[in-house]
């Protein structure tokens, strides 16, 4: 079998001999959501020694949020629950986890270098799955009252505002959720949206209307979070009459989108100009080679997964899906032509 | 060695009269980011175990001190010296937040 040579080839290969004492490693996985530890799975099923840099906050996104009613055969399991288990499936076929963050990246040469905040790694391809991270509002008192009253995660921090009045700003199925939730707890909850419309999901949109807590204020944005040691009041603009107003709230949970988490990547791949992570469709005629494999960033050997590089779908299933794709296209890749 | 628990009622005998500094983790079990905050404050309580005491407050046990501090996001670490809050850590950022605010406090 083919196949099998090739891996048994690959697993002879001296993995650890990266030169200089530093092992390398077939695949590097950055991100430990649905996306890299999918990847995981994929990877290690297919024979190839495989790390995880999981971050010492692991499992992304879905860490923050309480029940997923929308992943095929798992309904209603809890987030944290939902990535303990691909974590334990990950493990199970011999991926290494390490909750170590990412410092530094070189993909100038081969093989890839990588620095952790513990240690220095190379490996011969790597995926990118660091997902997405909150986008904040950035405007006067935010910074200085966060975790005082000022929020993004309402799993995380309703249970402090029972009984209390709280505001959520967006209008995103995320900010549908964070109501939903907060309104277990608070005595009452206002959406402040920028449009005279939600863009969320029917049936999100529909919970919400039907919720008596929850009241919603169209066309306005915040101008300032205002209070000492706590959120006291938020000063909001109507954008169609132009007035602003100051209201007392206790809390404040900010929904109002996300940012890829690509810092670190900057001058190694190409990014877009809102930071995500190009494929290489564009350079599919220049690099016919690159042009297989369909999750491939602008360096080969370097592949993409998840919300870092998929502004539209955005989903555990999508991330997930788009790990193995990535995986299979690594593993393609160490096999050579 | 695990990390001493506190509560509402022996907050201020084990926490704001104690001659050590006291490094105090307010938690619930519900919070994950807490979960992994943890092990790495167990470590730091080895480490830093001539210099500190680093305990932990259930805020869903312990309403009073949770309120008194205005502690609204989990997980949230403050430090006390000689009764008073000389510094703040709000949120799970990894080893090295909870080391800046030790060696920034106690140096």
């Amino acid at each position: 079998m083919v196949l099998f040579d090739k891996m048994t080839k690959r697993l002879k290969d001296p993995i650890r001999a990266g030169g200089e004492g530093i092992k390398t490693w077939d695949v590097a996985i950055i991100g430990s959501g649905p996306a890299g530890l999918t990847a995981a799975i994929y990877a290690t099923r297919g024979a190839a020694s495989t790390i995880v840099l999981a971050g010492e906050a692991w499992g992304g996104q879905l860490m923050l949020t309480t029940i997923v009613d929308n992943y095929p055969a798992l309904p209603g399991i809890s987030g944290p629950e939902l990535m303990q288990k691909m974590r334990d499936h990950a493990l199970k076929f011999g991926a290494e986890l390490v909750a170590e963050n990412l410092t530094a990246v070189d993909f100038s040469k081969l093989p890839f270098k990588l620095t952790t905040n513990k240690q220095k790694l190379t490996s011969k391809s790597v995926i990118i799955a660091t997902g997405a991270q909150t986008l904040w509002l950035g405007v006067p008192g935010e910074d200085k009252l966060r975790g005082r009253g000022v929020s993004s995660c309402a799993p995380c921090d309703a249970p402090f505002f029972k009984g209390k009045k709280v505001a959520v700003i967006g209008g995103g199925d995320s900010a549908m959720e964070e109501a939903l939730v907060l309104t277990k707890y608070a005595n009452s909850v206002t959406v402040i949206h920028r449009r005279s419309e939600f863009r969320a999901s029917a049936i999100m949109q529909k919970k919400v209307f039907e919720e008596k807590k929850i009241k919603v204020v169209w066309d306005s944005i915040v101008e300032e979070f205002l209070g000492e040691d706590k959120l006291q009041r938020i000063r909001i603009r109507n954008i169609k009459e132009g007035e602003s107003k100051e209201i007392e709230f206790d809390g404040v949970f900010i929904t109002i989108g996300y940012t890829p988490s690509t810092e670190i990547f900057e001058g190694q791949v190409e990014l877009d100009e809102k930071g995500y992570i190009v494929r290489n469709s564009k350079l599919r005629s220049e690099i016919s080679k690159l042009g297989e494999y369909r999750m491939s960033t602008t360096v080969p050997g370097v592949f993409v997964a998840g919300d870092v590089h998929d502004y539209h779908y955005r989903q555990a299933i999508t991330a997930a899906g788009f790990g193995c794709m990535a995986a299979m296209d690594a593993l393609r890749y160490l096999e050579g032509p | 060695m695990s990390i001493v628990v506190v509560k509402d009622s022996d907050f201020e005998e084990k926490v704001l009269r104690n001659t050590s500094p006291v490094l105090v983790d307010f938690w619930a079990s519900w919070c994950n980011p807490c979960k992994m905050a943890e092990p790495i404050l167990e470590a730091l309580s080895e480490e830093y175990k001539d210099k500190l005491i680093i305990v932990k407050l259930d805020v869903d046990q312990n309403p009073n001190q949770t309120q008194k501090y205005d502690v609204m996001s989990i997980p949230t670490t403050i430090l006390f010296k000689e009764g008073g809050e000389v510094g703040r850590q709000i949120g799970f950022a990894g080893r090295k937040a909870y080391e800046d605010l030790l060696k920034k406090d106690l140096e």
